[in-house]
């Protein structure tokens, strides 16, 4: 951690996007986790795609539970709407905004401890009702807070700072996801902003439940030798099934790729993802074949990331349900509280 | 890119911009955080040891350091015009609340049985005797006047650079033994060699104003006057007063001098006159800034034609009004507009329109060698002319500068005289001093103050209008209070704190590079520079500015850093897991005369020198 605030000043071409704000404006308090640790990336990589969005930073909504991940929605989107809820139930206190103002984008940050673990069913339900919301997992293998225990995610086999063999099998929240019907599931790795930043823009501009596992090494108790979350073990094992560009639908399209090599995927609100494909067998809107894909791999020690799965006709949550097409706070009294009348009705209609 | 060599000097020296642009290379940052710790003392000998005239410069440095100040660009588009630290007026911060610092004045050595003689008792003169005489040189300084300083003393206003400044500064090196021969103009160099001195440093400056030969000149003499000679009247108090209406002809330095000195003598309307536009003129900014604020006009683009005059008493000048045309090289040339002349009435006017260099009394058959513009024919290192004992520097050498570049080949013909007495060759210069050290205290405490300071560069007050300009003796500007002083030094960006990264110790995890303010940090792919330069994480268009790279780390990548806006605010290494980022302070002293600059021989026998 660090005792002075990051300084104001920046650097002189710094520019604004589209509504006005220069990426700085995304920053939040400076963080207090470990120096070096991953997810520390991620909230830049946060940061980034929200700019480049142009977003405007109270139209976001950043919900955690508990654990160091859960911490960093401290460490951007400052000027945005956030709630800690209790350890792992960030998903339905998500769900329960996201009901009530559906007008807002949401971003759920959470942890391996908390969504692996204590919360597991709370992640999975979220994923199988397909809310609408950002859901990005800061997966490092430990408890971190409580000085570096496997958690639930650690892979079988895998060594711990004191010398300890795990032999857990991993909890997989990219196959839970998948087999849940979560609409957008993709994994990256903090130590590569190229591929994460996309993810997190297409994620964010999902219709549906989007999931992103992100491996983020924990310096300080997972990033020695016998790790498997390790900043070196990550590099030298993951596969990337693909490099995505996020095209937002204001933007145009320029760039001209051969056919075949690129897959175009348009999401409900007009913007596009375009897949440039680094393995020639694999179709990221073939749910099964993802999952099977991503067995194979794993069962030979790789690690798949990039965007596993999308299915661009996404529903959620509120289509389900049939639920009113404005946010609770933009109607009126009379409209929320109908009355009795009103009442005698639907419950006529019943009897 | 070839992986960054920190081990030249010159690397991190550059990093250092004030201390780089300074002709003297004074350690800015150093002394600055002494002046924020109430150590005034300490910072006023820095600069001493560096520069000379700490209390004078502080007040009429050129400073080169200002423009060249990080400062200037890391508040560029940050809200308020950008601008440098103060660092000229800090300097005088130091000189003005110091303590007695007589008791560290250099101990001087026991004689050594060389004479060296310097001409002139100017900047450079004083720099090369200060230097000499604790070694135990025998220094004999010659000047026409009686007390020594040069044009310091003679050309700057008292409104600008009270006298009391003047004698405390060159007191200091007179009194290192060193044998002042006032009012003794040196006439003959042959005559001065005779007298086998073992060197000779001539820093005589250039002592000539030009001068306007303009149709009316020899008429109306008597209220047309050469710049320098009026101010060096003024200031020995021959002239204390001048016409109503006065024009200053010339855009430099002495003209603005003397605009403000005439505003003092009874000129109520004077006007600056320039041929030029007003941003080529010469003088600094700061300098027209003062001038303007007193109520002078600066008018451009206006050639001097003739000196009006009704029998023999001036009336007035003509000017062709004149343009900037650009030709496709972006030379400018000024041509006639074809408006008609434009008179402008006038008692007075003083021409500024430069100086000469003038060795009337160096014969020509000595074996001085000149150039064809009347320059002395010099190393430019070593500063020593054709005849091999005889050396040169301040205006005298290279034509006119400034104080501070006086100063600065005062130290390097010191330094020649030296070795040149030492019998080693002049030629090999010495590398200077430095050191690099780490400044960590702690997990995420360093041994400076690493939070940049937000605020904008502080005024100097001034005495009041109607005060300053009743008298020429008044000071204008009334320097920083200590409390001020802090805050404007609390701006510096300790540039001299070097982000220091170790390759082996980088696990690649890009903290550094989320965290820096100012987007310095990249791991890219390495290439050719223009190339690399492309693919940072902002636009690195300052060319003058290096990149610190890498060598290949673990991904094959290479850590890229734009020094040019980097604030030193050691964040990259507070959140640097591996220790891969250090801030370590790099010190630089140019090394002075003495046995550091020398490879270790004794001073030889005056027969072996000669031979």
């Amino acid at each position: 951690m660090t005792y002075i605030t990051k300084p104001r000043l920046h650097h002189p071409t710094l520019t604004a996007n589209k509504v006005g704000y220069t990426r700085r404006d995304y920053e939040g308090r400076i963080s207090t986790l470990c120096a070096g640790c991953g997810h520390d990336s991620i909230s830049a990589a946060i940061i980034q795609a929200c700019w480049e969005l142009d977003i405007a930073p109270h139209r976001v909504a950043k919900l955690s539970g508990i654990g160091c991940s859960s911490k960093t929605p401290d460490y951007f989107l400052g000027a945005s709407h956030g709630f800690n809820t209790v350890h792992g139930r960030m998903p339905s206190a998500l769900t329960g905004a996201n009901l009530a103002n559906r007008d807002l984008l949401y971003l759920g940050v959470s942890g391996d401890g908390d969504s692996a673990s204590i919360g597991l069913g709370q992640f999975a339900n979220a994923m199988r009702r397909g809310v609408r919301m950002a859901y990005i997992v800061e997966n490092n293998g430990v408890y971190g807070l409580t000085k570096g225990q496997f958690s639930a995610t650690a892979d079988r086999g895998s060594k711990s700072k004191k010398g300890v063999i795990n032999s857990d099998s991993p909890i997989d929240l990219v196959g839970i996801a998948l087999q849940l019907g979560a609409t957008y599931v993709a994994r990256s790795f903090s130590g590569d902003k190229e591929q994460l930043v996309p993810l997190i823009k297409g994620a964010m501009e999902h219709g549906g439940a989007a999931f992103i596992d992100i491996i983020s090494p924990c310096v300080t108790f997972n990033n020695h030798s016998g790790s498997t979350k390790s900043y070196d073990y990550v590099r030298e094992h993951n596969e990337a099934v693909s490099r995505i560009d996020f095209i937002s639908s204001r933007d145009e399209i320029t760039a001209m790729y051969a056919p075949g090599e690129v897959v175009e995927v348009q999401q409900h609100d007009g913007s596009m993802l375009r897949l440039r494909k680094l393995r020639a067998d694999y179709d990221p809107t073939d749910r099964y074949g993802a999952m099977s894909y991503m067995q194979a791999h794993q069962a030979r020690g790789e690690i798949v990331t990039g965007l596993l799965y999308v299915d661009p006709v996404a529903t959620d949550l509120h289509t389900s349900l049939n639920t009113s097409d404005h946010a609770l706070n933009a109607m009126g009294v009379a409209q929320l509280c109908p009355g009795s009348k009103a009442l005698d009705i639907i419950n006529r209609a019943l009897r | 890119m070839q992986r960054t060599d920190v081990t030249n000097p010159a690397y991190f020296h550059k990093v250092v911009d004030c201390q780089w642009a300074c002709p003297a290379h004074t350690p800015v940052p150093e002394y600055i955080r002494l002046i924020a710790q109430g150590r005034y003392s300490d910072a006023y000998m820095i600069n001493w040891t560096s520069n000379v005239f700490p209390g004078i410069l502080g007040r009429t440095c050129d400073r080169p350091c200002e423009p060249a100040c990080r400062r200037g660009r890391v508040e560029e588009n940050n809200g308020a015009a950008p601008e440098p630290v103060a660092i000229c007026r800090l300097k005088r911060v130091a000189a003005d609340m110091k303590d007695d610092v007589s008791k560290r004045m250099p101990s001087l050595s026991p004689k050594n049985g060389k004479r060296v003689v310097c001409i002139g008792a100017g900047p450079a003169s004083l720099t090369v005797a200060r230097d000499l005489a604790p070694l135990g040189y025998d220094v004999t300084v010659f000047d026409g006047e009686a007390k020594a300083g040069g044009f310091i003393r003679t050309q700057i206003p008292r409104f600008r650079l009270p006298e009391s400044v003047i004698d405390e500064e060159t007191g200091y090196i007179l009194d290192l033994g060193v044998t002042f021969k006032s009012r003794q103009r040196v006439d003959s160099m042959n005559a001065l060699l005779a007298e086998n001195y073992d060197a000779v440093f001539v820093g005589c400056g250039a002592p000539r104003g030009r001068d306007l030969d303009l149709p009316g000149r020899k008429d109306a003499a008597a209220n047309i006057h050469i710049g320098i000679d009026w101010l060096a009247s003024v200031s020995f108090g021959h002239i204390t007063k001048i016409g109503q209406r006065v024009i200053v002809l010339g855009g430099g330095n002495t003209a603005m001098d003397c605009c403000r000195s005439s505003r003092r003598l009874g000129g109520d309307e004077v006007k600056v006159i320039v041929r030029s536009g007003f941003e080529e003129m010469k003088a600094s900014p700061w300098e027209k800034e003062d001038a303007m604020h007193e109520g002078i006009p600066i008018i451009n683009y206006h050639v001097p034609k003739t000196f009006m005059h009704e029998g023999g008493k001036l009336t007035g000048m003509t000017f062709e009004i004149a343009k900037a045309v650009y030709d496709d090289k972006g030379r400018r040339s000024l041509v006639a507009t074809g408006k008609p002349d434009v008179l402008i009435e006038c008692d007075d006017v003083l021409v500024a329109v430069g100086q000469e260099n003038s060795f009337p009394w160096i014969e020509r058959d000595c074996g001085i060698e000149f150039d064809k513009w009347g320059l002395p024919t010099l190393g430019k290192e070593t500063h020593q002319s054709t005849v091999p004992n005889v050396f040169f520097g301040g205006d005298a050498a290279f034509g006119p500068k400034n104080i501070i570049t006086a100063v600065a080949h005062g130290h390097e013909a010191a330094v020649s005289i030296d070795r040149f007495l030492h019998g080693e060759d002049i030629h090999q210069r010495p590398d200077p001093m430095t050191n690099l050290m780490s400044q960590k205290m702690g997990i995420h405490e360093w041994s400076y103050d690493n939070d940049t300071s937000n605020d904008l560069r502080f005024k100097v007050p001034w005495a009041k209008a109607e005060m300053a300009l009743a008298s020429i003796k008044v000071e204008v500007e009334l320097g920083f209070d200590v409390a001020t002083a802090i805050k404007e030094a609390g701006r510096c960006l300790n540039c001299d704190v070097q982000t220091v990264f170790t390759d082996t110790a980088c696990i690649e995890c890009d903290a550094c590079v989320d965290i820096c303010p100012m987007d310095c940090i990249t791991f890219t792919a390495n290439g050719e520079e223009a190339d690399v330069r492309q693919h940072l994480q902002a636009p690195s268009n300052n060319l003058d500015q290096a990149l610190y790279v890498s060598g290949e780390l673990k991904t094959g990548r290479i850590m890229a850093k734009d020094e040019d806006v980097c604030l030193h605010c050691g964040l990259c290494a507070e959140r640097c897991p591996t220790g891969a980022w250090d801030m370590q302070k790099f010190l630089l002293n140019t090394t002075k005369a003495g046995p550091s600059c020398r490879n270790g021989a004794q001073v030889k026998d005056h027969e072996e020198v000669a031979a």
